[in-house]
């Protein structure tokens, strides 16, 4: 059905740390080596060798300079489905092919009821849902459903593709429902936000905004390696003599 | 957002074949209209053609069209379903409308009935074609009051200009029926113009700033994820430039109002032989719904999905 549950049990999400987010696209292309065997496989490439590649990818890194009066800053932005809790790409989808879990609160596709009218697309503001030309049905993230409950990979391993693809640690996985979760006391600490809330999608997924600017850093004028000042003793006689 | 041809089809076409249908069940159910079995048989095959044809057009557009008889499943949450189990309600009132009236060739009683469901069936069909479109919050240029009236507005246009020309056409010229194609042409302009100087004057509440959280300063976009155009760039991100959106518009405007309103002024003044104001008033269909497809090509290309503010676009 694409009524929407009043609530879910949980509310599983990712939270991103824009501060530590190196824009590496681990992620990403963990995100599509996992899932084009997923659950929502194939994650089909056009034309991938050619003059113009296209295709479908769950997770997109974008690049952003924030100019503030403190200056400039790079901002490394992965974007991914949020997992809303008013998803306006379930209500408007005709087949029923699109839903939100009351378990858990994962918004997924269900491709064999999907007629690839595109609507959901049209729906979605964060530009979650890319269509398989190929296949003719729409695709979306799953918050990889089919490693977060697998018992057949270790325990430290059930968790999103993305999340055990990052090597800065920028992407965590967890129940953003429970107030007392680790994930949802880092969203509070560091002053999470959602994206786009004027919208009222309600997502489920935070971003950590970048920390506050420091004086800690690496100074751009290192220290010269060697001493200017004409070194006294054999040794200065040495190099005055070899000069 | 792109404009998919199937898509301009399918809503001008069945625009015009639902205000069509709706005009004849609500003339010829009365018996306002005293005609013969050959306007009544080809103007609701007229009415009826263009809505198949529109709703086959769409069916065309899906990616997997086999699979369309679900899309009447989810009717409690989608305007998108709402619309298909409307569009194949109204074919029952339509189709017994169709049969009495044409095929029977009787009036009044439970033709008349069948002709006013047929004329409500169209109108609730219409209308949520237009709230598929309205309902869009990531679209501003759709999510505003003037969608929903548009799309009500330009469906009893084009059909009230296309019923004239059929009474025209077969010597059943009606003046009250040339007044209100002609008033309804005038209250389509006049709600176009309004729209477009609305969405003008539009200001976006989204910006980079918002979708991405970064709280004050200015966003810019550095690089994209990718190199080339993907999915979300070729559907959502389609560009129109800005001369040919102002002449667009102009050309619009001349095809489905101006040249119109001219030639069924012509066809009223004008004390020429029948033949005349037949040819005038066909003509005035004509145009009109060759302008309405560069109105809804306009309608998509000029909308602006919030989506792009990630390309910073």
């Amino acid at each position: 059905m694409t009524c929407l549950p009043a609530s879910t049990e949980r509310k599983l999400g990712l939270v991103i740390d824009l501060d530590t987010c190196v824009g590496c696209q681990a992620c990403v292309t963990s995100c599509k080596e996992w899932n084009t065997g997923g659950h929502m496989a194939p994650l089909t490439d056009i034309d991938p060798y050619g003059g113009r590649p296209d295709g479908v990818w769950f997770n997109r890194v974008h690049s952003y300079e924030h100019v503030t009066e403190a200056g400039g800053r790079t901002v490394h932005f992965p974007r991914s489905c949020l997992h809303c809790e008013e998803p306006a790409c379930v209500t408007v989808c005709p087949t029923g092919a699109s839903y939100k879990r009351t378990s858990d609160g994962i918004v997924l596709v269900d491709e064999d009821k999907c007629i690839g009218c595109k609507l959901c697309s049209w729906a979605c503001p964060y530009g979650a849902r890319e269509f398989d030309t190929d296949v003719g049905v729409m695709k979306k993230c799953t918050l990889c459903v089919d490693r977060i409950y697998n018992d057949n990979i270790a325990p430290e391993d059930r968790v999103p593709a993305c999340v055990a693809a990052c090597p800065t640690s920028a992407r965590h996985f967890g129940d953003l429902g429970d107030p007392d979760s680790a994930i949802s006391q880092l969203v509070a600490e560091r002053g999470g936000v959602e994206l786009m809330p004027e919208l009222g999608y309600k997502p489920t997924n935070r971003y950590l905004p970048p920390r506050a600017r420091t004086e800690n850093g690496a100074k751009a004028a290192a220290p010269a390696l060697e001493t200017l000042k004409a070194e006294g003793g054999f040794l200065g006689w040495v190099d005055r003599m070899l000069s | 957002m792109h404009p998919a041809y199937s898509v301009i089809f399918f809503t001008t076409a069945t625009g015009a074949g639902y205000g069509l249908l709706a005009c004849l069940g609500l003339w010829g159910g009365l018996g306002l209209i005293d005609a013969g079995f050959w306007f009544r048989f080809i103007s609701l095959g007229l009415a009826l053609g263009l809505i198949s044809a529109g709703l086959l057009s769409s069916a065309a557009h899906l990616g997997r069209p086999e699979r369309a008889w679900r899309a009447f499943s989810q009717w409690r949450s989608s305007w998108l379903s709402r619309e298909g189990v409307a569009a194949m309600a109204t074919f029952v009132p339509a189709g017994l409308f169709s049969a009495g009236w044409a095929l029977l060739g009787k009036d009044g009683g439970w033709v008349a009935a069948m002709g006013l469901l047929s004329a409500i069936g169209a109108t609730v069909t219409v209308s949520t074609t237009g709230m598929i479109y309205a309902s869009l919050k990531p679209i501003v240029q759709w999510s505003s009051r003037f969608t929903l009236p548009v799309y009500l507005i330009f469906a009893a246009m084009t059909g009230g200009v296309l019923f004239n020309a059929l009474l025209s056409l077969f010597g059943l010229a009606s003046t009250p029926v040339l007044a209100l194609a002609f008033a309804l042409t005038v209250v389509g302009w006049s709600w176009k113009v309004a729209t477009w100087r609305h969405n003008d004057a539009l200001g976006i509440g989204t910006t980079l700033n918002s979708a991405t959280g970064l709280k004050g300063g200015e966003v810019r976009s550095i690089e994209w994820p990718h190199t080339e155009e993907n999915y979300l760039l070729k559907e959502m991100g389609f560009r129109i430039a800005r001369k040919h959106g102002a002449r667009l518009r102009l050309i619009a405007q001349i095809f489905a109002f101006g040249l119109p309103l001219a030639l069924l002024a012509a066809a009223f003044w004008l004390s020429g032989p029948v033949w005349l104001a037949a040819v005038l008033s066909i003509a005035a269909a004509t145009a009109q719904l060759a302008g309405m497809l560069v109105e809804r090509w306009l309608f998509f290309a000029e909308a602006k999905h919030v989506v792009t503010l990630y390309y910073g676009r």
